[in-house]
């Protein structure tokens, strides 16, 4: 047996309050088109980073070309022929492609730029991989595809033997895909080791030699793609086999609280990102949206809080028409928001915690009394949250940055929940947190259920999905294309659903 | 926990002070004079009555486009524009000052109501090209700037000079006494000995201080406070919770730009009556070096205005006696600025990695006691 280019064995990387990697093991051998599966926060993109340098790991071996290694920075990687194409490209708009390429490697002759041996090498380059470059093109005016050329191509020109792309289909339009893979099989073709990212299935199946599924932090199946169906893949991603969070008897009266009616967002370029969609929520009833990132749900749930344009179709609060309420007046009127990402939608990481607490309250009591904050309303609102939902803190004078995920996770859902909302929105309630927080989590959105909130739960998470909800959408490119009923789901069937594989 | 609290607090202003005092002293070593002398020089001189006046009178302007530029920065907004906007107000408040005869209370009032508008309808100006057309505030402040100037100087020249005055110097004409804030000399000797003839402590200080204490209230006290300080925290968050990201944008430049208009108002009532030629430019710039110095929080915000109103009231005496050119103090404010925002960031630092242990230590004891 030849030895693997890449050898990584019980890999694993704590960040506060996550295990993002979890003993993970991933063998890709010589010359061939490995790719690693995962949803969202399965611990990709970490593993990609360990190796190519950007982080350490703490624990486990990392082998390359049989040799033991140890990254301290991506420029060591690059030494021993490892490269990345960032899903984010890293070029400079205002340069030629050729300048793009050597930039931080340039030929030097007595201290300057040699352009034109950087012109041979990188003729010589793209006539080798059959790789269709202008050199004197300014970066800013090539379409995407070009662009990830371009940054193949800078990889390759630093002698990388493998290369890691990154979710590079992300950003491609189906033609550019094609172009993409015959690129990269004609990598393969002259013997480069290639290491493909990405969560569609169908792409992934056609393109790669092995597949390495890692789901939450760990490796769960390496698996050869002429062996697996899509089903089975999107199975061993989402993993049935899990503790399923219990379902609970409906509780469901026939008012409506949310009814989104036809409801459409465009993107930049007037793409529908959301499409026509409708949907009920009752009281006391908890929709799921299921679907693979990207499918309209964040739009969705932008477009309910106000935080997006809607291009058409009625939102309804009560029956009250709410589609040009501002983002404040919705909140008030008593919707509650858990962000996908509670970083960046979700709190203030460098205020204290009753600051935080107030966060999206600010004008209601217990927070303010008229123009004015109520402080000592505040502070003791946010012991009551942090008692009551257990948030481990010194103190609520603690700047929110100081707790691990999970606490910081069960301050947003306390924050919302003591609010007494009448619809919850909530998007990936769980993810990356413990499972401790996780069950404390689901507790605390069973019991508002039980006390007749509406919720709409969007989630990765299948099996919180089938066990909270007693509904499920499943949207997909924009569009509601399933509405099931969890009891007679499994995530296999889902899976089908939010793939297209049932189309 | 609230000694440690206050020893951090303290220990960065010092340790940029101490700092950059070594740093300037060792450009004097090379520069040939010995840092020592120059220090205890400053020392007694700085140390003077009428130097101290002096010291106040500095930092009370300082003191005001500190805040204005604080205001800015809490939201993540930089109005660069407070130079321009305290000129064109400060010109524009004069001219009307002169032009009306009211009672003493009302002509202050009315002149620092004409110059804070006119600041924040200038400043407004950046905010409604950025909410409406997204220009950067950055840029369309150092724009307006220009404008503000030029405006001032071909207003002065022809619309709003003194016809009576021969002399060379353009000015506008004085404003009557009831429109003059009166000074504070009364107050400070009643604990300390005569000031010398000619120097006067301006009142302005206390609106100064009023300002710095209003502009703390409403960080912490009030909702719209809130919101802004929210938005400059996390503006993504902050537009989640409900806060509207152009209405703070445009409330947060027009605050701004009211309290910058009352920048040049010490020297107009308290000093000089009219906007003329020898009028102080340049304190917008210097405000944003205090605001840094200060953390944008309106007590350090006051320790950098006096510390810089100290050095430039103190500085003239190394032309005097010895060989030290008084440039040195320029390097010092320099330096002072960097130092401070690095020790800032390394006493944040260690504030942070603190509390993580701190928050990390309140976890465990609990999953012990449940295993």
């Amino acid at each position: 047996m030849t030895t693997p280019a890449v050898e990584l064995s019980g890999i694993t990387k704590r960040f506060p309050g996550v295990v993002a990697n979890d003993d993970v093991n991933l063998r890709v051998a010589e010359g061939e088109i490995h790719a690693v599966v995962g949803e969202n926060g399965a611990g990709k993109s970490t593993l990609m980073k360990i190796l190519y340098g950007m982080q350490s790991a703490d624990e486990g071996r990392m082998l390359v070309g049989g040799t033991e290694v140890d990254f301290s920075s991506p420029s060591e990687a690059i030494e021993h022929g490892i490269g990345m194409v960032h899903q984010h490209f890293m070029l400079a708009d205002n340069l030629t492609v050729l300048e793009n390429v050597v930039l931080g490697a340039e030929p030097r002759r007595r201290g300057l730029i040699d352009r034109k041996a950087a012109r041979r090498d990188l003729e010589a380059l793209g006539a080798s991989y059959g790789l269709d470059i202008h050199p004197d093109d300014l970066v800013e005016t090539l379409e995407v595809g070009e662009r990830q050329r371009v940054e193949i191509i800078k990889v390759l020109y630093r002698g990388a033997r493998v290369l890691i792309l990154d979710e590079p289909t992300a950003v491609l339009v189906p033609q550019e895909v094609e172009e993409l893979f015959r690129n990269l099989r004609e990598l393969k073709a002259r013997g480069h080791t290639i290491i493909f990212i990405d969560h569609k299935l169908e792409e992934v199946l056609a393109i790669a030699d092995t597949i390495t599924v890692l789901r939450q932090g760990r490796t769960v199946a390496t698996v050869d793609p002429a062996e697996v169906t899509a089903h089975e893949l999107a199975e061993l991603m989402v993993g049935s086999e899990l503790p399923t969070p219990s379902t609970e008897p409906r509780v469901a009266d026939d008012h409506v609280t949310l009814a989104v009616r036809d409801l459409s967002v465009l993107d930049g370029s007037d793409r529908p990102t959301l499409d026509r969609v409708s949907l009920d929520v009752h009281r006391g009833e908890i929709v799921g949206v299921a679907g693979v990132e990207g499918n309209g749900q964040g739009e969705l749930i932008e477009a309910i809080l106000g935080l997006c344009q809607t291009s058409g179709g009625q939102l309804l609060l009560d029956g009250e028409d709410i589609g040009h309420w501002p983002v404040r007046r919705r909140r008030e009127a008593g919707i509650g928001y858990v962000p996908e990402d509670r970083h960046s939608r979700g709190l203030l990481v460098d205020a204290p915690l009753w600051e935080n607490a107030m966060l999206g309250h600010q004008t209601m009591a217990p927070f303010a009394r008229g123009p004015f904050l109520d402080r000592s309303g505040a502070r003791s609102a946010t012991a009551r949250i942090v008692e009551h939902f257990d948030v481990r803190t010194p103190g609520i004078d603690t700047s929110a940055r100081a707790l691990s995920g999970g606490n910081q996770q069960k301050l947003v859902i306390g924050r919302e929940m003591a609010a007494s909302p009448r619809l919850l929105v909530a998007a990936h309630p769980t993810r990356g947190i413990d499972v401790g927080a996780q069950a404390s989590v689901w507790a605390g959105l069973r019991a508002a259920r039980r006390d007749g909130l509406a919720m709409l739960l969007v989630s990765a998470d299948l099996e919180e999905l089938i066990g909270l909800a007693d509904r499920l959408v499943v949207m997909l490119r924009g569009r509601v294309v399933a509405e099931l009923d969890p009891a007679t789901t499994t995530p296999r069937i889902l899976g089908g659903y939010m793939t297209g594989a049932d189309e | 926990m609230s000694v440690r609290r206050i020893l951090m607090a303290a220990a960065a202003p010092v340790v940029a002070i101490v700092f950059s005092v070594a740093i300037s002293s060792v450009v004097l070593l090379i520069a040939g004079t010995s840092p020592l002398e120059a220090w205890m020089e400053m020392l007694s001189y700085g140390t003077r009555l009428e130097t101290l006046v002096a010291t106040a009178n500095r930092a009370t302007p300082l003191y005001l486009a500190g805040i204005a530029v604080a205001i800015g920065f809490r939201m993540n907004l930089f109005n660069i524009g407070v130079e321009g906007q305290y000129v064109l107000a400060a010109l524009l408040s004069a001219s009307v000052g002169a032009a009306v005869d009211l009672p003493a209370a009302l002509h202050v009032a009315l002149i620092m109501l004409v110059a804070m508008t006119v600041g924040s309808l200038f400043a407004g100006v950046a905010g409604y090209l950025k909410v409406t057309r997204g220009v950067h505030e950055v840029i369309s402040t150092i724009m307006l700037n220009a404008i503000a100037l030029a405006a001032v100087g071909y207003m002065l020249r022809h619309w709003l000079i003194d016809d009576a005055d021969t002399s060379l110097n353009m000015k506008t004409p004085e404003i009557p006494p009831s429109g003059r804030f009166p000074n504070l000399n009364g107050v400070v000797e009643t604990f300390t000995r005569e000031i010398t003839r000619g120097r006067e402590l301006w009142g302005f200080i206390l609106v100064a201080a009023l300002v710095g204490v209003l502009f703390h209230l409403f960080l912490t006290r009030t909702r719209v406070g809130y919101d802004l300080r929210a938005t400059g925290l996390n503006p993504f968050a902050a537009e989640a919770s409900g806060v509207d990201p152009k209405a703070t944008v445009m409330r947060t430049m027009l605050l701004s730009g009211a309290v910058a208009g009352l920048i040049g108002l010490p020297e107009v009532l308290g000093d000089s009556y009219k906007y003329d030629l020898a009028f102080t430019r340049g304190l917008g710039f210097t405000g944003i070096a205090v605001a840094l110095v200060g953390r944008n929080h309106p007590a350090g915000v006051a320790i950098g205005a006096l510390l810089f109103g100290w050095l430039d009231s103190a500085a003239p005496i190394l032309d005097v006696v010895g060989d030290t050119p008084r440039e040195i103090v320029s390097i010092l404010q320099g330096v002072v600025v960097l130092s401070a925002v690095v020790s800032y960031e390394v006493v944040n630092r260690v504030r942070r990695s603190q509390e993580a242990r701190d928050a990390a230590a309140a976890t465990r004891p609990k999953q012990e006691m449940e295993a």
